[in-house]
């Protein structure tokens, strides 16, 4: 059983080091795929030196049982690698290689993710040198050769304001055979630069993670302090929380719906949906001050109240934007120009969602019944439930509807949220975190399923901090979305999937 | 023959090569006005193509000559076919039997220049730019051609300025299922051409969906401009082969003619183009071939009509 092989744990739960079993790899490895095999999914792979050894974590998730386990092994220089029976675990991988320059023997095709440099010791596994620059997205990708095929490259400077990614496409014609992604241009380092925290620093690279989940990987860091000190946030901040959380997918939903519109040169929606998502924005500045809910979430509660007046004023403006958005997005599945875009493009099936182990409104487009807020409530969701939406087209249409319901019963727990506020302080103080201990968090941010795992060291100091965000997971369905697509209808894909490239890259 | 060369007016030329950039600004209002924003005033165009021509041209070192004659030859191209273009009843200021032809291959040679210069550069964008282009041009150009000739069988003119005088001073009474597919076919043809919804998308920043704009991506400064004002003039002169089949002035009166004349030039392609992209989304490009297709049906269908 599952159970006795793991150390089990509650989402922002804690437990002491200690606990986590250390077995051989090769029973890790049948644990993991056997796991996976049966329901749980990959929430984050990584390896930490533990006393002098590299120890190899898995954290996995089951969502019937809304537990999380623990599994662990003492690794050398390499490991037989998970990825073949358990492709979920490809990316992970290859960030593990590329951190601590460990082979995973038998990994299909180990290319570095960020193109930095290995964290401890001379060369890395592609044998670059700490003198070495590292020439980002240069890669041993595919390559078609044929005369009658071209490659396209597009960034990593776009036309668009958005963030630097290199895309390659092996195209025949207008027709993409495959498409490769490289990332890496935004890393930071941050997951090295919270080690030894949390101090004052912490929260800021929290909700600088990925500039547009602000919110949610607050929400997740703060909830991760929180589980190591065991202190108790008031239900008043837990409904701060959510109602923040559930604002900043309304707008990010929205602002999607627009951008997918302007995509397609949908005029009217583009230009309603951009503007709303402002409106949308402006409501979460209303709580704090800033519209991207920074200084919002802290360890410990939320630093800003909402007053009588301020509550029914939000209710008054979610009412009327919401209305405005009903009618605005209503147009897009009105319009058959627009459904012969969205439908039958980038599609994904249900078992490559499963297989890949993508999250958020990409798996439920596909059919897939996973939502953090769900399978591993927290805070508020303990108390009141949103129903997980989901769509089994799987296709860009899928993805967009997705959003919609999304936006629809998020501005109706908003409403309930804020109707119901219960009276309380919203900040208590935080103490000391517990020494040698591990702890998981897990939050539905909008674009997903943000995962935060941290050890702390004797004296209660972050010893490891590993961030996944959902984009990480979610690159490669993009990437395999694409398959035997046309080139042109590649910018409404990528739209629909919308990722992030910092919260990638880290 | 004589006769039309006693009738050239220089107006149609005229109002051409000094109107056609506000076409573009009329659009782009249209097109700010129904999605609820003040959009850019009326002139923007004519700034733009100022502002351009004070800039200079950036070349890469990876083009040739050929790179920088396109913009040149293109915009030759269309100032010529500007020439042969009447306004309504108004006739061009050159006309000669068969002129309709030349007008076809002149809009081609300009396209074929543009291509060209594309792949001058290099860069996959501009290939695939250009690809597309060739394909679709392929299919319009056959529609065009057989719309006009389905005209010329009707009005028993083959001189562009003969063909819109008769039809023109008939005031609809040459009206015929026939010219109703050549006014579709037209229209889809003016769409294509323009690279205006649903064929491209000329506001788009996505070089992967562009057809024409991606063609045109390395060219900067009076190059640019030569460019901007070429397909301007396109625009002006392929909305009048449309105007000059649905507007029946025939008052009589010169400068009368020639102000409806020019009211409907920029109101009617403009409100039209506004109206069509403020309303439908772009086909997919998968998709664009069947229209263009289908545009060829209708002139073939017209001139079959024609020829009964």
């Amino acid at each position: 059983m599952i159970e006795h092989d793991f150390l089990s744990l509650n989402n922002a739960g804690c437990a002491g080091m200690a606990e986590i079993p250390v077995v051989d790899i090769h029973i890790f490895r049948n644990t993991v795929i056997n796991a996976v095999t049966e329901g749980s999914r990959i929430l984050s792979l990584f390896v930490c030196p533990v006393d002098r050894q590299m120890r190899l974590f898995a954290v996995l998730g089951h969502g019937g049982k809304s537990r999380i386990y623990i599994v662990s092994s003492i690794i050398g220089d390499a490991y037989p690698s998970l990825t073949p029976a358990c492709p979920q675990a490809e990316r992970f991988e290859r960030e593990i290689a590329e951190q601590w320059s460990i082979r995973p023997e038998g990994h299909p095709w180990l290319k570095p993710i960020r193109f930095h440099h290995f964290y401890g010791g001379p060369a890395d596994v592609w044998k670059h040198l700490p003198a070495d620059w590292i020439p980002p997205g240069v890669i041993d990708g595919i390559k078609v050769e044929s005369d009658e095929m071209h490659e396209v490259a597009v960034g990593p400077v776009h036309a668009g304001i958005i963030e630097p990614g290199h895309f390659r496409f092996q195209c025949h014609g207008e027709h993409i055979y495959h498409m490769e992604i490289c990332l890496g241009y935004q890393h930071r380092g941050i997951e090295q630069a919270l080690v030894g925290g949390p101090d004052q620093r912490t929260i800021g690279f929290m909700e600088t993670l990925a500039g547009d989940t602000s919110i949610g990987h607050a929400t997740a860091g703060c909830q991760m302090i929180e589980a190591l000190s065991a202190d108790n946030v008031s239900a008043r901040a837990y409904a701060l929380r959510g109602i923040a959380l559930e604002l900043e997918r309304i707008a990010n939903h929205t602002g999607d719906l627009g951008a997918l519109a302007g995509d397609i040169g949908y005029l009217p929606v583009a230009a309603g949906c951009g503007r709303l998502r402002g409106d949308f924005l402006n409501l979460t500045a209303e709580i704090c001050g800033n519209r991207f809910g920074r200084g919002l979430v802290r360890p410990g509660g939320v630093a800003f109240d909402l007053s009588h007046k301020a509550v029914t004023q939000i209710v008054v403006r979610l009412e009327k934007t919401f209305k405005q958005v009903q009618s605005t997005v209503s147009l897009l599945w009105e319009n058959p120009s627009v459904l012969a875009r969205f439908e039958e493009t980038g599609k994904i099936t249900k078992k490559l969602c499963l297989d890949l182990g993508l999250v958020g409104p990409v798996a439920r487009a596909g059919g897939v019944e996973r939502d953090s807020r769900f399978e591993f409530p927290t805070g508020v969701y303990r108390m009141a439930h949103i129903p997980v939406a989901t769509c089994h087209t799987g296709d860009v249409m899928g993805r967009a509807y997705v959003r919609w319901l999304e936006i629809q019963r998020s501005t109706a727990f908003i409403r309930q949220q804020l109707q119901n506020l219960p009276i309380a302080p919203i900040r208590t103080k935080t103490g000391q975190l517990s020494p040698n201990g591990i702890a998981v968090s897990v939050v539905e941010g909008w674009r997903g399923e943000i995962c935060h795992v941290a050890l702390t060291d004797g004296q209660g100091r972050f010893l490891h901090y590993k961030v996944v965000d959902p984009s990480f997971h979610n690159w490669m369905g993009l990437q395999m979305a694409m398959r035997d697509e046309q080139i042109s209808d590649f910018p409404i894909c990528n739209k629909s999937f919308n990722l992030s490239y910092c919260g990638h890259d880290l | 023959m004589m006769t039309y060369w006693s009738h050239q007016s220089i107006s149609p030329v005229i109002s051409a090569i000094f109107l056609a950039p506000l076409l573009f600004g009329v659009i782009n209002w249209i097109k700010a006005f129904l999605s609820g924003r003040r959009g850019a005033p009326w002139l923007q165009p004519y700034f733009d193509l100022w502002k351009l021509m004070r800039k200079s041209a950036v070349y890469s070192r990876t083009t040739t000559w050929i790179f920088r004659a396109g913009p040149l030859v293109g915009l030759g191209a269309i100032l010529t076919a500007a020439m042969i273009m009447p306004m309504g009843n108004i006739p061009a200021l050159v006309s000669f039997p068969g002129d309709f032809v030349l007008f076809a291959y002149l809009l081609a040679l300009g396209r074929f220049f543009t291509i060209i210069a594309a792949l001058d550069t290099g860069s996959s964008f501009q290939g695939m730019g250009a690809s597309r282009e060739a394909y679709f041009s392929a299919l319009s150009e056959p529609a065009l051609l057989l719309a006009l000739t389905a005209v010329a069988r009707r009005t028993g003119s083959n001189s562009l300025s003969g063909m819109y005088e008769v039809l023109s001073s008939g005031s609809w009474a040459l009206v015929s299922p026939a010219m109703v597919l050549v006014f579709i076919a037209i229209f889809i043809v003016f769409l294509t051409e323009n690279a205006r919804i649903p064929v491209d998308d000329p506001t788009t920043h996505l070089e992967l969906t562009m057809i024409h704009e991606v063609m045109v991506l390395d060219h900067g400064g009076p190059d640019l401009a030569f460019i901007n004002y070429g397909a301007a003039l396109k625009m002006w002169i392929l909305g009048q082969l449309l105007i000059g089949i649905v507007n029946p002035v025939h008052t009589g009166i010169m400068w009368l003619n020639q102000t409806i004349s020019i009211v409907v030039s920029l109101s009617g392609p403009a409100i039209a183009v506004g109206l069509i992209e403020f309303s439908m989304a772009r086909l997919r490009l998968k998709r664009v071939p069947q229209l263009l297709v289908a545009a060829g049906i209708f002139s073939v269908l017209a001139l079959i009509m024609e020829l009964r």
